[in-house]
């Protein structure tokens, strides 16, 4: 049966949490036994996950800087999971003292916490939302509050895509955020990919069967078809690209080979 | 581990006391850590981060009075800056212990011996200020994860409750009944609505199994779907089902239940909803007894007497037998004429009174088909004589007069009583074989019944098939006309020709105006025929007169009238357009309506005849002779010529014939002439009978002495 809108979410802590398992890939202990077990299994399956997680992080913080630096002040984060060291409002606040940051995320857990977290920033909020009703994203009050929606925006769906199936349209979803964002907003995009990196696709299967067992989805997409997903957008330099080679800040010489995995980009809505 | 690339420091360096040893340090120390970090600095951040750190431990090495204090804070700096993975330690503690006193121990003043135990105890306090920082760390990182989960879990818990407030709401002030019931029938809970619609109190409904809610009227289906349910082998199911409430009455519903499953979709509950439909039945039903009854008598109307006749003969097992009673009241067109309608209808429902006390047991049913015609069905009756048993008990019902307003009217009846098994008829055939034998019954004198039987079906049937397709003959031109000739007697020449009309159906051949004008008659098809006849033969007489048949005086034409064309009211104005529309003379033509007729008739039912008689239309008095008409009253009727009846010229036949015949036909033909009527003679076979016919003094004659009936190109060969 369909669930209704509003009948909530629940707590299960016995099903493995995608927000939580990526806090473990990070070192964080905002975690449970059943989150670690599966965690592990993936980081099995895909050996150099914790190092693909940093480079993620990395590039999420280079894309903020580089928002900033393209005058863009307001980021609205989907799946933005458990707040941890580093976080977009950091980085943003840090680059800008106007920054404005809205979290998203449909983990209540995740969202629980980031309030807890965020208590007393004014400037930055938490939306309990999912991705795919974008309705409930734009119109929810933080949303409302904090973003102004005539004025750029930076979307960010930062290695979120990949648990949206092809069945919920993601490529619909984004058009949907689009059409609200103003012209200069930016899309910032990372997504699981085993396309350009050292992993082969069997190991792809594998990792993505270990977080469909654990109950959650997981599509692995190739070079060309998350370009696709910026239709609307225009990519910046230097265009979709393995993780550590967008626009890095260091020689990428010295970064560890495992890193080079999974795709990365950021456009720019005419 | 990473050899070092730095170049070692020269011992006693001049650049200041400690050179860009501790610089150099942490750039090694770095390029082995920071693979092993989760931080999310940058190398360069990172590094800078190490310089800072390692600027602290080289004080504490350098100090005049050493404590290991730093090297705890630098533990914690460690785990801060998120260089926690399991192999992190060994690492940071390794690249100190190898690489520290080298880079950071010149320029102390102490000797080497001191600085390496001094770099130990501060390893000791670093590992300890590392451990003791990633265990506060966890547990506090563990806490507020758990706060997180409890607060998320509060929030679950709001947002559920208000959820089953507002599902509560809709529960309790829904219209339509709500009830929640175990597995095992136990109702658990009920909404206002449906403890209202029962008509008892929650706690007693409550106390109730639904099986408790079992009603007499329950359709078989209702448990054995409400089984399959409460086995898991149905999901859902919807029926109407009434309900006893406890002050007696019922309620009917519309009731839906749906089955509600576990997350392993075992059967949990099930969800009834019931809306109360007890008005809309009402309302259907008395909208179905409506389309179902006959709204004068109230007994079942011929829709519902067709349902059970039709499920009385559908196929079924078992040997089955139908038997049928079809009754129509004799005269009863004159009670309604004499006494009116308001006499009429009261008649028919006590007559329907009457004929229900007969029919009471079951398989029986008496309805109201038609406006005097009443059917009694018999299903499965146990013999043909329980249906004529019935029958008669109809006809002995209506024995004693009925009282209608205080006046004791008479009723008759006559029946078509049919009986046979089931699997050999169908609904239509029964019923018109019932039709057919009641206007036998009607025939022999009514007043009685009779049984059908296949003979006089099938002759009846024939009659009853020509009726049903004059229509369609008539459309589709099937009728033809045949003439015959009259021939004067005086010399023997063609005077005329009288249309006959015939019917060439297609399945029973070339048909006289006997077997059909009767029915043509009765169903009113008279009028359209009988113009088209008027019309096609004052065509065929013009024809004949353009082509000068008949020499200098003109053909005249005879066609027969009918009673109902008589009282038709344009019979004139269409006669006279029909005579303009070909020009032929109104003297030409001869219309011939039977003796019978024409003493019925009225003055004012003669009016058109005397209005076409004075336009010089000829008129004669058919089959004159057999209608025992007032000869006085031929002086009233606007006839010109009588027609003598056939068994008058019979009697002329014999040779010798026969003297009185002789002596009637004298006398007609002598009344007629002076009457100032001309006389002509029917059914001239020989030529004695002519030659007396002749002598006797009539007029004209036709038979088959002079021609036959044939088509009208055959009519010349006559004169």
């Amino acid at each position: 049966m369909e669930r209704p809108v509003w009948a909530p979410q629940g707590v299960d802590l016995s099903v493995p949490s995608v927000s939580r398992m990526y806090d473990y890939y990070l070192g964080g202990s905002h975690n449970f036994e059943v989150d670690r077990a599966a965690a592990r299994r993936a980081v099995d399956a895909f050996p150099g996950l914790p190092k693909i997680m940093q480079a993620n992080r990395a590039f999420m913080r280079r894309t903020v800087r580089f928002a900033v630096s393209e005058g863009i002040t307001q980021f609205l984060d989907i799946g933005s999971g458990i707040p941890t060291f580093g976080n977009v409002h950091e980085v943003a606040q840090a680059a800008s003292d106007e920054a404005r940051v809205v979290y998203v995320d449909n983990d209540p857990v995740a969202v629980a916490h980031s309030q807890a977290v965020l208590d007393g920033d004014e400037r930055t909020g938490v939306v309990a939302a999912d991705f795919r009703s974008p309705r409930a994203v734009l119109d929810s009050p933080e949303a409302r509050r904090l973003l102004d929606f005539d004025r750029p925006v930076a979307l960010m769906l930062v290695a979120l895509l990949h648990f949206i199936e092809e069945s919920d349209k993601p490529a619909q979803l984004i058009a949907e955020y689009r059409d609200r964002l103003a012209p200069g907003s930016m899309l910032i995009l990372s997504h699981a990919s085993t396309d350009g990196g050292p992993r082969t696709s069997e190991q792809g299967d594998a990792v993505t069967d270990v977080y469909r067992k654990s109950g959650s989805t997981f599509v692995m997409r190739g070079r060309a078809e998350i370009e696709a997903l910026f239709d609307g957008f225009e990519l910046v330099e230097p265009g979709v690209v393995l993780l550590p080679n967008w626009r890095p800040d260091t020689p990428v010489d010295k970064e560890d080979p495992a890193a080079f995995t999974g795709l990365a980009g950021a456009g720019r809505k005419a | 581990m990473n050899p070092p690339q730095e170049e070692p420091p020269a011992a006693g360096g001049d650049t200041g006391r400690r050179g860009d040893g501790p610089r150099r340090f942490a750039r090694i120390w770095c390029r082995a850590v920071y693979p092993e970090t989760a931080t999310s600095m940058t190398r360069d951040e990172f590094e800078a981060h190490l310089v800072s750190l390692t600027e602290q431990l080289t004080d504490a090495l350098h100090a005049r009075h050493f404590s290991p204090e730093a090297g705890r804070h630098v533990g914690e700096a460690l785990v801060d800056a998120h260089c926690t993975t399991a192999e992190a330690l060994p690492r940071i503690l390794g690249i100190i212990d190898a690489y520290l006193p080298l880079y950071c121990g010149a320029g102390s003043g102490l000797d080497a011996e001191e600085i390496r135990v001094r770099c130990g105890r501060l390893q000791h306090a670093m590992a300890s200020g590392y451990a003791a920082s990633l265990q506060q760390r966890t547990r506090s990182e563990q806490e507020a994860l758990s706060r997180a989960t409890l607060s998320a879990q509060a929030a679950v818990a709001r947002a559920l409750h208000e959820s089953e407030t507002r599902f509560r709401a809709v529960f309790e002030d829904a219209a339509v009944g709500i009830g929640i019931a175990d597995m095992d029938g136990h109702i658990m809970d009920t909404n206002r609505a449906m403890n209202r619609m029962l008509g008892i109190a929650e706690h007693q409904v409550r106390a109730s199994n639904i099986a408790d809610w079992t009603h007499p009227d329950d359709g078989p289906e209702v448990w054995r779907m409400q089984a399959e349910l409460r086995r898991g082998e149905r999901d859902h199911y919807q029926v109407e089902k009434p309900y006893q409430r406890l002050d007696g009455t019922s309620l009917w519903t519309n009731l839906t239940v749906s089955l509600l499953r576990d997350a392993d979709s075992r059967p949990q509950y099930m969800l009834a909803m019931v809306e109360d439909i007890t008005e809309r039945r009402l309302l259907n039903l008395r909208l179905r007894y409506q389309a179902t009854h006959d709204a004068l008598t109230e007994l079942p109307n011929r829709a519902m007497f067709f349902e059970r006749l039709e499920q009385a003969v559908a196929p079924s097992p078992g040997r089955r037998r139908v038997g049928l009673c079809y009754l129509d009241l004799d005269g009863f067109k004159a009670v309604n004429d004499s006494l009116g309608h308001a006499v009429g209808d009261r008649l028919l429902i006590a007559v329907g009174e009457r004929l229900s006390m007969c029919a009471a047991e079951p398989g029986q049913l008496i309805a109201r088909i038609g406006g005097d015609e009443f059917v009694a069905l018999y299903v499965d009756p146990p013999s043909r004589k329980a249906v004529t048993d019935l029958a008669q008990a109809l006809l002995d019902e209506l024995a004693t007069p009925v009282e209608v307003d205080g006046r004791e009217l008479m009723v008759r009846a006559s029946i078509g009583v049919v009986e046979g098994p089931t699997a050999e008829l169908n609904a239509n055939e029964i019923l018109r074989s019932a039709d057919i034998t009641m206007y036998r019954a009607k025939a022999d004198g009514g007043n009685r019944y009779a049984l059908a039987d296949p003979d006089s079906d099938a002759r009846a049937i024939s009659r009853h098939h020509l009726t049903h397709h004059l229509p369609a003959a008539l459309k589709g031109s099937e009728f033809f006309i045949e003439y015959q000739p009259l021939i004067r007697m005086e010399d023997g020449s063609l005077e005329g020709a009288e249309a006959l009309v015939r019917w060439s159906h297609p399945r029973h051949g070339v048909l006289g105006p006997d077997r059909f004008i009767p029915l043509a008659e009765h169903t009113g098809l008279i009028v359209p025929l009988g113009r088209w006849v008027l019309r096609e033969s004052v065509r065929q007489a013009c024809e004949w007169q353009v082509q000068g048949i008949g020499g200098s005086r003109p053909l005249r034409l005879n066609v027969n009238l009918s009673p109902r064309q008589l009282n038709h009211p344009d019979l004139v104005d269409e006669t006279v357009a029909v005579l303009d529309e070909f020009g032929l003379p109104p003297g030409s033509l001869c219309l011939e309506i039977t003796e019978s007729a024409m003493v019925r008739a009225d003055d004012h039912e003669l009016k058109p005849l005397r209005q076409l008689a004075d336009l010089g239309v000829g008129i004669a008095l058919d089959d004159f002779g057999t209608g025992y008409s007032n000869l006085a009253s031929l002086r009233r009727l606007p006839v010109s010529t009588l027609k003598l009846d056939r068994s008058f010229s019979e009697g002329l036949q014999q040779h010798p014939a026969d003297p009185v015949d002789m002596k009637i036909v004298e006398g007609i033909v002598s009344l007629a002439h002076a009457l100032e009527l001309s006389v002509t003679v029917e059914g001239v076979e020989t030529c004695n009978q002519a030659e007396r016919l002749r002598e006797l003094g009539c007029d004209s004659a036709q038979g088959w002495y002079y021609a036959r009936p044939g088509p009208p190109e055959r009519l010349p060969e006559a004169v």
